[in-house]
């Protein structure tokens, strides 16, 4: 059935992210807090995640660009992008900023540039692999209300 | 239960009578109900916890800041159970809530972060926190937060029925006394006017007061002034409750409220000079009621502002902040610091300029008073003038102005650091100084002033001051910004060269800030602060000892900025601790060049350089060079701290310090 279908085509992918370490158990947390009188919990969690992110890595990237960078707010954004990460189960990503804060701390520029740009492509991925499956989730449940 | 969170107060009431039962009417329900505030500014963190706690069948308030939190309890205290917060917040830091909470509500409150750092943990302990939660938080460790809520409740009522007894001759019988307590309540705090709750909130304060819970006293800025007046007037080594009541003739207030309020003073004073001396004669020299002019919110704001030091304030009013900019602004500021010891004045701290002007010659009248020579007090005085100084820190952010970048600086820094007793010593010392006329001015002439201010106290300034002004130089090493406006307006810390330099730079606190930035940019002194703080639990002690004296200020602002200061001065303590050590965070602080301003910090804090090594390791190459010259070995903490933090600020305010005995640090060299 197209619906089995795509309902084992998404479960597949979510699975996926789990192998891969995309996603770690905390994302299951957040699919526990799921019910039925907010279905789409999870995603809402993600879109409002994958926004705020996007802010705070363009927030890095600028502040990488003054001269001399302002570590402390750095720090201070990559902390928050630690939480939020850490929250949603993005465990690439939290590596990801564990990393550049690391870096960051000892006050290598280049490093910290290069896991910044890391930090970015991680998010990228991560985007690129949660939004399809969003979308087909939302695009399931649609079809299955019918 | 009651869905609102607090609006009705029959709920409330019924809620807090069937917890307060002792289980058996609620034992069903509970913790079911659960009125939980949750406060995080990331806004995902706060959907997924808000959904969790909702899963817990907890009643859930959220909130993003921590402004609108503490406002929401202050309109409804009894509105809540448990407060979560988010240890790290743009407008505030989340200690610092935590404090205000601690000292106003009392409610239990549980503190969370990304941040799994020992000494972050730390942190929420010596701050009064009741438990820790690390980020991501699960389900499961919110399930049982309800224990906070019950062992509380117990613990007061335990308090409750001792003290009770221990009054019998003060009080009516309870139902009775509650009902005093509750309607004089209600006018007590009442000045503050947190709240316009009428007898339905009586009621339910009764209700709790009866059953479980003490009636809470607010302790209004009015409150704490007369508080401290009475204190001071007996003397703090004879200021028992029984008297001090008597003293302070408020309707309502009980011989428990002001015994267990007293205990909290005293904590802090004791953590302000590092012993239990007089701290009380700080208290009355920089009690200076000038303030009540600040709204709460105001208050915090300001007062957050008006103590952050010169630089904080001349970047606020660069930033626009119309208040503090009123005159020079600077002076203001200044003031407030200082009067940060007597709590009352964080309202005047920022934007008052027809107060400050006021405390200003207030506060100098009062430091005449006040021996110049670093005394317990005087350290008192720092500490609340570092305390301020915090505060302020915290409150530029949420002006959100220029301050902001410092801000974050500073809240960073602030957070991390240690309260430690060497902030406060430094503190004192520094606010003895400021007290001298100078102070005022000290600010908005930016170095001139504050050159004068120590060319004319020169003595002051090199023993007792030194330790304060080199505590206070660390702690303004991080806000770059605020401290210069520290040293220049209240702080005797204008002795010492660091402040000086700091104040002054007001107009270039971009500048500054900025090198502040870049030295600050190195995570690792960053990092030591932090572990610094971790180290020195007496820090911590102080901090809390502060932070709980600020509360019952009941000026958010006070506290904050005393808790910034706090621990900024700490943080400049154990800088200054290792005189290597002291020498690299400084350095490392604003990477300034100079060594020579880490030279004091060495001194001050001895106990620091154990704290100091680990992290100082990173940077002793860059420290190395810094020369000892205007370290007081004999100084110790938070002598050692001030100059520290002052030579820092000479950094800051290059060339201009080079008058002082401390060597100023160059900001400039900031590597990054």
């Amino acid at each position: 059935m197209e619906s089995k279908h795509v309902h084992e085509q998404i479960a597949a992918m979510r699975q996926s992210f789990f192998n891969e370490e995309v996603l770690n158990e905390n994302f299951s947390q957040l699919e526990q807090l799921e019910g039925k009188d907010n279905p789409n919990f999870v995603e809402e969690v993600f879109t409002m995640y994958l926004r705020d992110s996007i802010a705070f890595l363009e927030t890095i990237e600028e502040a990488m660009k003054t001269i001399p960078i302002d570590s402390i707010k750095m720090d201070s954004i990559l902390h928050q992008l630690k939480g939020s990460s850490a929250s949603v189960g993005a465990n690439k990503v939290l590596k990801e900023v564990n990393k550049t804060r690391q870096v960051l701390g000892k006050g290598n520029l280049e490093r910290t540039k290069a896991s910044i740009l890391e930090l970015r492509k991680e998010y990228d991925s991560f985007k690129a692999k949660l939004e399809p499956y969003f979308q087909l989730k939302q695009a399931n449940s649609v079809a299955q209300e019918k | 239960m009651n869905s609102s969170s607090g609006k009705s107060y029959m709920s409330t009431a019924s809620s807090s009578v069937l917890w307060k039962a002792g289980g058996d009417v609620v034992a069903d329900q509970f913790p079911a109900g659960l009125r939980v505030l949750l406060v995080d500014d990331d806004p995902t963190c706060l959907m997924i916890l808000e959904k969790m706690l909702k899963a817990c069948q907890y009643n859930v308030t959220k909130c993003n800041r921590a402004e609108t939190a503490l406002s929401m309890l202050r309109e409804n205290r009894n509105g809540f159970d448990i407060v979560i917060s988010d240890v790290h917040m743009p407008d505030m830091d989340g200690f610092k809530l935590l404090e205000h909470i601690g000292l106003e509500m009392d409610l239990p409150v549980i503190m969370m972060s990304a941040d799994d750092g020992k000494n972050v943990v730390m942190k929420g302990v010596t701050h009064g926190a009741c438990d820790y939660l690390i980020k991501p938080v699960r389900i499961e460790a919110l399930k049982n937060i309800w224990q906070h809520v019950v062992r509380k409740r117990k613990n007061e009522w335990k308090d409750f029925e001792q003290s009770g007894s221990v009054e019998e001759g003060d009080r009516q019988p309870k139902q009775s006394e509650d009902a005093d307590y509750s309607s004089s309540a209600n006018e007590g705090n009442w000045k503050s006017s947190k709240r316009r709750k009428d007898d339905e909130d009586e009621n339910d304060e009764r209700d709790d007061t009866s059953t479980l819970k003490k009636p809470r006293v607010v302790w209004s800025v009015e409150l704490h002034q007369q508080f401290v007046a009475a204190v001071n007037q007996l003397g703090i080594e004879k200021a028992v409750p029984k008297k001090i009541l008597e003293l302070m003739n408020v309707p309502g207030l009980t011989r428990e409220n002001v015994a267990s309020h007293l205990q909290k003073y005293r904590l802090y004073l004791r953590r302000l000079s590092g012993v239990s001396q007089h701290p009380s004669n700080l208290n009355n020299s920089f009690m200076n009621p000038q303030d009540a002019t600040f709204g709460p919110l105001d208050l915090q704001a300001l007062a957050a502002t008006g103590q952050l030091p010169a630089q904080s304030l001349a970047t606020l009013q660069a930033a626009g902040l119309g208040r503090s900019t009123a005159k020079s602004g600077i002076p203001m500021p200044l003031i407030d610091q200082r009067n940060i010891f007597s709590f009352e004045n964080p309202k005047l701290r920022f934007g008052e300029a027809q107060q400050q002007h006021v405390s200003n010659n207030k506060q100098t009248n009062l430091l005449h008073g006040i021996p110049t020579t670093m005394e317990p007090k005087q350290l008192a005085g720092l500490h609340h003038t570092a305390q301020s100084m915090g505060n302020m820190n915290m409150p530029v952010l949420s002006h959100g102005s220029q301050s902001s970048q410092n801000n974050p600086l500073l809240m960073q820094m602030a957070q991390p650091q240690a309260r430690g007793q060497m902030l406060n010593d430094s503190t004192v010392g520094l606010a003895s100084r400021l007290l001298s006329p100078r102070g005022q001015s000290m600010l908005s002439n930016g170095m001139a002033t504050n050159v004068s201010t120590r060319n004319g106290v020169p003595e002051n300034i090199r023993a007792p001051s030194y330790n304060p002004v080199s505590q206070t130089s660390s702690m303004l090493n991080f806000p770059m910004n605020h401290t210069s406006e520290l040293p220049g307006n209240s702080f005797p810390l204008v002795s010492t060269p660091g402040i000086s330099s700091l104040a002054p730079k007001v107009a270039s606190q971009e500048d500054v800030n900025s090198e502040i930035k870049g030295s600050v940019g190195f995570m690792p002194s960053y990092d030591i602060f932090n572990d610094l703080n971790q180290h020195k639990p007496q820090n911590w002690e102080l901090q809390n000892v502060g932070m709980m004296f600020n509360s019952s200020q009941h000026s958010n602002s006070l506290q904050g900025n005393l808790d910034h200061t706090q621990s900024i001065l700490v943080q400049q303590g154990f800088l200054s601790g290792q005189n290597r050590n002291s020498t690299v965070i400084s350095k490392a602080m604003f990477s300034a060049g100079d060594s020579t301003g880490h030279v004091n910090a060495q001194n001050s804090n001895q106990h620091l350089n154990s704290l100091l090594d680990n992290t100082v390791r990173v940077k002793s190459e860059r420290v190395a060079d810094a020369a000892p010259a205007n370290l007081y070995p004999d100084h110790f903490g938070q002598e050692d701290l001030m100059s520290a933090f002052l030579k820092q600020q000479d950094i800051i305010a290059p060339a201009e310090n080079n008058d002082f005995d401390f060597d100023g640090y160059s900001i400039d060299n900031i590597p990054v």
